[in-house]
């Protein structure tokens, strides 16, 4: 009879923990679903054409204009930007850990650019409000220090440690076996990494960089606070910018439930997660292809 | 010859001058931020501002009520990711069988850990804030940022699960216990500070996030503190950004920012810190 309840037992927890298996999978979807309940309904009375090309965004005028186009470039912008800024640092930092630092400097340099990954967004986004911003109007003579260059040097800094922990795990995965042989063909350090262990490793960097800059795209609050929100097109890189996630923080306050406005936001959400979705895929898919190579 | 190598030893030498530049360039960068902050801060740290209710429009005063609410964002969050991440982590580790299920939920854990913080304050709002109609409140904020958190206790245990070796489960089977005793009696407590890490990491990103609870639970001011999961509340983060972003006295505030800043500061990283010291001493145990 003992034997019995266990097994019964076994087969309850085995349900159950195969049910909350699923749970992201449940999630995932619940919010596709509600992004689309609450997002869809704006193209009853915007054209989709007009909604992802129309080039104004003025949500309170009358008639109000839903054009996210200038939201959407400058979300890229800042994006771009901020990976050209952050990549260099990475790759440095992730070669530096893999390939250079003796054995007591990494172990403190490691966890270091670990604990940047997790100061949280509101924090930056201060930083760079009250000291960059000033710093750069001083210095280059412009109206505000709360522009696209500001957004993404804040933005660098955030995504540095994602791209680089990524980045030293591709090549710490480079097998030793490879370096070895070109050590013994006469290379030195510098020739190794250059033609051999970064090659090696590029799908698992490219993951790297391709992450990096999904965190950079969803990034709300330090665009929110630093990027100036202009909901215009950027014509420098020290022109104020609005990007998608800063326009659904700074104006969900103000649009009341199920106006036009609402389903507006609600569809750039759509917008951002299928974004961020594509993004994740990628690096998937790249990943599996390295992994493969070596194992 | 002797030509061609010096050159090439020049080169190398200058290109592991500039990665090293340039990695020590971003510490020093996150010193500046965490010393800037310090500095500017240290003289709005008191005991009465860690404990006290904001006085005369949030000019003078603490912030006892912000520390209050995002700690019942950190506790409500966990009573969610925790057992649900746990659990899902052990259905990954200890009972699928087939890879195909096991990748394609690895991927969508993956894709749920993408999604823009933003993006889970939208649907906060809809399904938690409006559907169930439960108002901005401590329940919408923290179901919401437990959900955000689930990939990442996931991921986490499941690192700790499989760090545990084969051996003590293939121990336990033989001597006649069944699969959850062999869970729940032997894997588990190995696992167990592992497992913490992830707790920590998730109570830290519970309290550092900003956008998920704007729109569901988070408000500039209560006169009272909060009496049911219903009540809506001041947060830290949320904070800082209304006093440096909004309203009349963002000058007249500022050494309240810094301040609230600082207590963040050491919440966040020192919960991050302790999580990791934590995974350091775990991997290192069962390290041959």
């Amino acid at each position: 009879m003992k034997i019995n309840t266990h097994t019964i037992t076994d087969r309850i927890s085995e349900y159950l923990f195969t049910a909350v298996g699923f749970s992201s999978v449940v999630f995932l979807l619940l919010i596709m679903i509600f992004l689309f309940r609450e997002g869809l309904p704006i193209f009853n009375s915007v054209s989709i054409k007009e909604f992802f090309l129309g080039s104004e965004w003025y949500p309170t005028s009358t008639p109000p204009k839903f054009g996210t186009l200038p939201l959407l470039v400058a979300s890229l912008s800042v994006t771009l930007v901020a990976a050209a800024m952050a990549v260099p640092f990475s790759l440095a930092i992730a070669i530096y850990l893999s390939e250079l630092a003796p054995m007591p400097v990494r172990e403190i340099i490691k966890p270091a650019v670990e604990l940047i990954a997790s100061i949280p967004s509101v924090i930056i986004g201060f930083f760079g409000m009250v000291v960059i911003a000033p710093f750069l109007q001083n210095m280059f003579d412009i109206n505000t220090g709360l522009n696209l260059f500001n957004a993404s040097l804040m933005l660098a800094f955030m995504a540095i440690p994602t791209i680089a922990s990524i980045a030293e795990d591709a090549l710490s995965s480079v097998p030793m076996s490879l370096k070895e042989g070109s050590y013994a063909l006469g290379a030195n350090r510098l020739q190794t990494v250059v033609h051999i262990t970064v090659p090696a490793a590029l799908s698992g960097i490219w993951t790297a960089i391709i992450l990096g800059i999904s965190r950079v795209l969803g990034e709300t609050m330090v665009v929110l606070m630093v990027a100036g929100g202009a909901t215009t097109f950027p014509k420098s890189i020290f022109d104020p910018v609005r990007p998608l996630t800063s326009n659904i923080a700074a104006e969900m306050a103000e649009a009341s439930h199920q106006s036009e406005h609402y389903f507006a936001l609600f569809a750039i959400g759509i917008i951002l997660f299928f974004l961020t979705f594509v993004f994740n895929i990628i690096a998937h898919y790249l990943t599996q292809k390295y992994k493969f190579k070596y194992n | 010859m002797i030509t061609i190598k010096n050159k090439a030893k020049f080169y190398e030498t200058v290109f592991f001058a500039v990665i090293t530049l340039l990695s020590y360039t971003v510490i020093a960068f996150l010193l500046i931020v965490l010393g800037y902050i310090f500095v500017k801060g240290a003289s709005a740290i008191s005991w009465e501002f860690i404990t006290e209710m904001p006085r005369s429009e949030m000019r003078e005063g603490g912030i006892w009520p912000a520390m209050l609410g995002t700690f019942y964002l950190m506790v409500g969050s966990s009573l969610l990711s925790v057992p649900l991440g746990v659990m899902a982590a052990i259905y990954l580790t200890e009972y699928v069988e087939n890879k195909r299920i096991l990748a394609f939920i690895r991927l969508m854990i993956n894709n749920l850990a993408g999604v823009p913080s933003v993006v889970f304050g939208l649907f906060g709002l809809s399904l938690f804030v409006i559907f169930l109609d439960f108002g901005t409140s401590i329940i919408a904020g923290s179901l919401t940022l437990g959900i955000l958190n689930l990939p990442l206790v996931i991921r986490s245990t499941e690192e700790a699960l499989i760090t545990v070796p084969i051996s003590y489960r293939e121990a336990s089977l033989s001597l006649g216990a069944t699969k959850w005793q062999t869970i729940y009696k032997i894997v588990l407590p190995s696992a167990l500070p592992g497992i913490l890490t992830g707790v920590m990491l998730s109570l830290g990103r519970a309290a550092g996030e900003t956008a998920p609870i704007m729109f569901t639970a988070a408000t500039f001011f209560t006169p009272h503190l909060p009496e049911t999961i219903f009540n809506e509340i001041m947060a830290l983060p949320y904070h800082i950004y209304v006093l440096a972003t909004a309203g009349i006295h963002i000058e007249a505030t500022r050494h309240i920012q810094y301040g609230t800043a600082i207590v963040l500061i050491v919440l966040v990283l020192g919960l991050n810190f302790s999580g990791m010291v934590l995974r350091y001493r775990f991997r290192k145990k069962f390290k041959h």
